[in-house]
C-alpha cells in the first residue's frame, strides 16, 4: 500500500533532518579522522571527544554578516547555494533505507524511502548534474575572477566525469534490469552476489567518477585553494557559504548511498535491520573517501581531463560491452 | 608503476591511522622551554630585597623596538629603593611592542633585567600589555607558569674538546 501524502511529507521531514544530522556528524568525523591519519588529534575541546564541534561552528556561522559584493548579481548570488543544497538533499527521495518496516507500538506499516520510481537511478544522475548549476550560477553571479574560473571547472569536470559515471551505472542496470533502487537490490539478492565482485571495474570507475562529481580530493579543482582562493565558493561567507559546504557533503553522503545500493547490495544483509546495513556500507564508502583525501594529493588539471576521457571513458565503455555480451549470452 | 605506488601510499596512510598521536595537549601540557628561551621579562633584586634597578636607562637605549621607558629618581635616606644613587621611579615595557631580542638584557650593568621564560601574554587590551615595575619586579605577582627544560644537556662548555 502507497503511503499517503501527510505520511510522505512526515518521512521527508524525518529525512531531511537525518541527513542534515549525518552531515554534522561527518564533518566531525572527517577532522577527527584526517588527524589520526596525521598522527595528531582532530578537534576534541567541546563537548566529549570535540562531538559537539559542528554545533559550534554553526553558531559561528549563523553569527556571520550576510553580505553580497559590489557588482554581484543579488538574486543568483542568494539562489546559488539554495540550488546546489535543494538537488543534494533531493537525492534522498529514492534513497532506500529498508523495506517494510512497522512503527513501533503500532501496526502501521511504511515503507523506508520517499518514493521509489522506477528512473529512480536517472533521477539520481539528473539531480547530481543539477547540483552544479548551483556551483556555476554560484561562480558567475559573484563577479570574481576566481569564483568564475571555479565554476567554470566544476562544469568542465562534470561533463567529463557524468558520462563515465553513467556508463560504469550501466553496467549494473543491465544485470539487475531496472532503474528502481529497490529493484537493484531485489536483484542482488534474487543473483545472490552483491554486484561489486561482477562489476568490479565498473565499481572503481564509479568510486573515481563519484570522487570528481562531489569534487573532493584529489579531484577538487573547482575550489582549488592553492590557485583560485576557494573556486566558486570565493566570494560566499556564513551561512552560504555552509549551505555550499553542506550541499558538498550532502551529495557525498548520496553517492555514498548510491554506491552502497549498486555495488553493495544496499539495505539487505542478515541479522541486523535494513537501514543499520545501509549505514554501516555508507559509512565504509565515507571512510574510503577520507582515506583518499589525506592519501592523495590533488591532480593537476590537464591529468585530471586525460584520466577522464582518456582512461575512464574507453574502460567504462568496454566494461559496458563486456557486461552487455554476458548478459545476452545468459539470456 | 603509478597504480602500486599509489596503493604504497594508502598503506603509509593507513599505517598512521593506528600511531599514538603526537599533540600536545596546550593549556594541560607545557612543553618545557629550552633554558635561554627569551620570555616576559624580570627585574630582580639583591639579597638585601633593594632592587638592582638603578635607572640607568641602558635598556631603553639598547632597545630596538623602543619598548622601555624609565624614569630615574633620586634615592633618599628614608625612602630607599635601589642599591645606587638612583632608582627607576617608573619602569614600563610595552609587551605590544616588544620583540624580545634581550638587548635590555645585555645592555644592564646591574644584570638587574632578565628575560624569563613565561610565554602566555595574551590579555583583552593593549594597555593591559603595558607592564608596569610592579608587575616585572621579582617576587613577580604574576606566578611562574612556564616549565624550562634541565640545563644540563644545553650548558656545554664553550671550549669543550678543544684542549
Amino acid at each position: 500500500m502507497p503511503d499517503g501524502f501527510i505520511v510522505t511529507l512526515i518521512k521527508s521531514f524525518v529525512l531531511v533532518n537525518l541527513v542534515m544530522g549525518l552531515f554534522a556528524i561527518m564533518t566531525w568525523f572527517e577532522r577527527r579522522l584526517i588527524g589520526r591519519f596525521q598522527v595528531r588529534l582532530g578537534p576534541n575541546r567541546v563537548g566529549p571527544f570535540g562531538l559537539l564541534q559542528p554545533i559550534a561552528d554553526l553558531g559561528k556561522l549563523i553569527q556571520k554578516e550576510s553580505l553580497i559584493p559590489y557588482g554581484a548579481s543579488p538574486f543568483l548570488y542568494l539562489v546559488a547555494p539554495v540550488i546546489s543544497l535543494f538537488s543534494a538533499l533531493m537525492v534522498f527521495s529514492v534513497v532506500p533505507f529498508g523495506g517494510e518496516a512497522t512503527i513501533p507500538f503500532t501496526d502501521y506499516q511504511i515503507y523506508l524511502w520517499i518514493a521509489d520510481p522506477n528512473v529512480a537511478l536517472l533521477l539520481v544522475f539528473a539531480l547530481g548534474s543539477f547540483s552544479f548549476y548551483g556551483f556555476l550560477v554560484g561562480g558567475w553571479s559573484s563577479s570574481s575572477k576566481y569564483s568564475l574560473y571555479g565554476s567554470m571547472r566544476a562544469v568542465s569536470q562534470l561533463v567529463s566525469y557524468e558520462v563515465s559515471l553513467a556508463l560504469a551505472v550501466i553496467g549494473v542496470v543491465m544485470m539487475s534490469q531496472t532503474l528502481s533502487l529497490t529493484g537493484i537490490v531485489e536483484a542482488q539478492q534474487r543473483d545472490g552476489i552483491w554486484y561489486i565482485v561482477p562489476q568490479f571495474v565498473g565499481f572503481v570507475i564509479y568510486l573515481l567518477a563519484s570522487t570528481a562529481e562531489v569534487s573532493r580530493i584529489p579531484f577538487d579543482l573547482p575550489e582549488a585553494e592553492g590557485e583560485l582562493v576557494a573556486g566558486y565558493h570565493t566570494e560566499y561567507g556564513g551561512m552560504r557559504w555552509a549551505m555550499f559546504q553542506n550541499a558538498e557533503y550532502v551529495a557525498l553522503i548520496g553517492f555514498s548511498a548510491i554506491a552502497s545500493i549498486l555495488f553493495l547490495g544496499g539495505y539487505a544483509g542478515p541479522w541486523l535491520p535494513g537501514p543499520l546495513w545501509m549505514l554501516i556500507k555508507m559509512f565504509v564508502f565515507l571512510f574510503l573517501s577520507i582515506w583518499i583525501r589525506s592519501t592523495l594529493p590533488r591532480v593537476r588539471y590537464d591529468r585530471l581531463m586525460t584520466l577522464g576521457w582518456k582512461v575512464l571513458l574507453p574502460l567504462a565503455t568496454a566494461n559496458l560491452l563486456v557486461t552487455s555480451a554476458i548478459v545476452a549470452y545468459r539470456a | 608503476m603509478a597504480v602500486t605506488d599509489n596503493l604504497k601510499g594508502f598503506g603509509v596512510t593507513f599505517r598512521h591511522l593506528f600511531r599514538k598521536p603526537v599533540t600536545q595537549q596546550f593549556p594541560e601540557y607545557k612543553r618545557p622551554v629550552y633554558p635561554r628561551f627569551r620570555g616576559r621579562h624580570r627585574l630582580h633584586r639583591h639579597e638585601n630585597g633593594l632592587e638592582k634597578c638603578v635607572g640607568c636607562s641602558l635598556c631603553a637605549a639598547a632597545c630596538p623596538a623602543d619598548c622601555i621607558r624609565v624614569v630615574a629618581a633620586e634615592n633618599t635616606v628614608e625612602e630607599r629603593y635601589s642599591a645606587g644613587e638612583r632608582y627607576a621611579r617608573i619602569y614600563e615595557i610595552n609587551m605590544t611592542r616588544c620583540i624580545f631580542c634581550g638587548y635590555c638584557e645585555l645592555a644592564c650593568p646591574f644584570d638587574a633585567i632578565t628575560l624569563g621564560n613565561d610565554y602566555e601574554l595574551a590579555e583583552m587590551s593593549r594597555d593591559a600589555l603595558v607592564y608596569t615595575k610592579e608587575m616585572l619586579l621579582e617576587p613577580s605577582p604574576a606566578p611562574r607558569r612556564t616549565p624550562v627544560a634541565p640545563v644540563d644537556p644545553y650548558d656545554i662548555p664553550a671550549q669543550d674538546g678543544l684542549a
